[in-house]
């Protein structure tokens, strides 16, 4: 089984999750850039951040036979601090670089002016970069925030299909399936959403469009969630393919819409010198 | 490397589309500079970057040369040609970082750039150090430098072979430190990398733990 994790912070995560990941069949993942519990002063602190993200993380998972992409935005959260919002700025010359498959996240946290502000001119630079984007909904109030967020995407002239909404559950699917944008799902240990309800939805709405991931970061979460929930739709009487599906094609396909993604030694292991001297390039270790 | 050595290290190594934007692109870098700054990022996706030479998986990548070439083009020296450099390595991901490295030898730049290669040497990433320790760390790092860069690929599992400076560069200092290596690891039990021997060879009083010659099959 193939897995592609679309939504993890892997910053947050230890080599033992690396591990387990790999051996329940996760292969690729994106990192999307968001807050991370503490939060910043400056933009430079974002940037030392982004450059972990295109930088010292990729090699990481490379490490553990994983392909490591990232997406780049000022998350909602921090888009209320003006001590934070310079770092805007600087996202063009992130936005050029190769790892980078969308922006994000972006979207509303307490829905305030300033999150408006930021939601907007961020989905401008993902039409301007020709970039997918990953909407973030908010947690609290969801069904009205996920109304607005539809509003601020529909205005700003991205094609709907080169947006994902996530973090959805039973109450806030509908809107976003009725939108023509992707429909994100985090899978979590408790609340928001799990593996059994997450068959449930995908029995309601089939099998595309649809991303599951695990948002695993620094609060309990669980990177093997994706694992999981494949587990469940097996058993739930779901096919291989529809497995396969949901849990590869349908992250390569939005994600790919970036041209970005590269999964040529992932896809297609062991077949030569060629790919294993990518893989050292890449950061895997040689053997000493 | 020269210029003209990456140019023909490339033929057959990228696509026709490749090497028409690589000359599309030294070209705008020689008519303004600052064109680099969109047309560095965008190297691998246009040109490939699988390694250059197939035998040789720490060595240079085709969009390494593809970069390479990119700097060679810009029409700038001095403060100038330091200050863009310098610019492109702090805004670039680990693949720009690294072309610049490897790079420095083909760009008149003396001294200047040291402080690149003393960053990356700072990293983990074994792709960096591996770069940071190529002709021009050969010719400008200092000793101290040098052999704390030599010891650090020894730890992270980089072959000594993949640095031009070995075993030129290495002094009694070094070899002191390689066998003091040595030593600890035979005292854990563990296998002594092999390729530590040219280093050693060249210092015979430099006293060597037994087991430093064997090798785990
Ligand atoms: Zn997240």
């Amino acid at each position: 089984m193939r897995i592609f994790d679309p939504h993890i912070h892997m910053t947050s995560r230890t080599t033992d999750d690396y591990e387990a990941m790999h051996a329940a069949g996760v292969r690729a993942l994106v990192e999307p850039a968001f807050w991370l519990g503490q939060p910043r002063t400056s933009a430079a602190s974002f940037l030392d951040y982004f450059d972990a993200l295109i930088g010292w993380e990729p090699f990481r998972a490379a490490q553990f036979g994983i392909r490591h992409h990232c997406t780049i935005a000022l998350n909602p959260k921090e888009a209320n601090d003006p001590r934070c919002t310079e770092v805007l700025r600087h996202l063009p010359r992130y936005l050029a670089k190769d790892g980078v498959v969308a922006v994000g996240e972006i979207g509303y946290d307490s829905m305030t002016p300033a999150e408006d502000h930021a939601f907007a001119a961020q989905l401008q630079l993902a039409v301007v970069h020709e970039l997918p984007a990953l909407v973030h909904s908010p947690h609290r109030d969801k069904a009205a925030g996920v109304d607005r967020t539809l509003a601020v995407v529909r205005e700003s002239g991205i094609a709907p299909e080169r947006v994902v909404v996530d973090h959805l559950n039973e109450v806030t699917v509908k809107q976003v399936a009725d939108s023509g944008c992707w429909m994100g799902f985090s899978i979590y240990p408790d609340t928001k959403m799990d593996e059994h309800r997450m068959v449930a939805v995908l029995r309601e709405y089939g099998t595309e469009r649809i991303l599951v991931n695990s948002a695993a970061d620094w609060g309990r979460s669980d990177p093997l969630k994706t694992r999981r929930t494949a587990d469940a739709m097996l058993a739930a009487g779901f096919s291989a393919d529809d497995v396969d599906q949901v849990l590869w094609r349908n992250p390569v396909a939005f994600y790919g819409q970036s041209g970005r993604l590269e999964l040529d030694d992932v896809e297609a292991p062991g077949t030569g010198a060629t790919f294993e001297g990518n893989s050292v390039l890449r950061g895997a270790r040689a053997e000493v | 490397m020269t210029p003209d050595a990456l140019r023909t290290a490339l033929a057959g190594r990228t696509t026709e589309e490749g090497e028409r934007w690589l000359d599309a692109a030294c070209t705008a870098v020689a008519a303004d500079p600052a064109a680099v700054r969109a047309l560095f990022p965008a190297a691998g996706r246009r040109c490939g970057r699988g390694p250059l030479h197939l035998a040789e998986p720490y060595g240079w990548t085709v969009d390494d040369a593809v970069r390479a070439l990119l700097l060679a083009a810009l029409p700038l020296t001095g403060t100038a040609l330091h200050t863009e450099l310098t610019e492109l390595y702090r805004t670039g991901d680990a693949a720009e970082r690294r072309a610049v490295l490897r790079a420095l030898p083909l760009l008149p730049v003396g001294d200047d750039a040291l402080p690149l290669v003393h960053d990356a040497l700072r990293t983990n990433d074994t792709r960096l150090v591996a770069a940071a320790l190529g002709d021009y760390a050969t010719h400008h790092l200092d000793a101290a430098a040098y052999r704390q860069g030599v010891l650090k690929c020894v730890f992270t599992g980089i072959p000594l072979a993949a640095l031009p400076g070995l075993p030129d560069r290495a002094d009694a200092e070094l070899a002191r430190m390689m066998s003091a290596f040595a030593a600890e690891r035979t005292a854990a039990g563990r296998p002594v990398p092999a390729d530590i021997q040219p280093v050693l060879a060249r210092f015979p009083e430099i006293p060597v733990p037994t087991a430093t010659a064997r090798r785990e099959a």
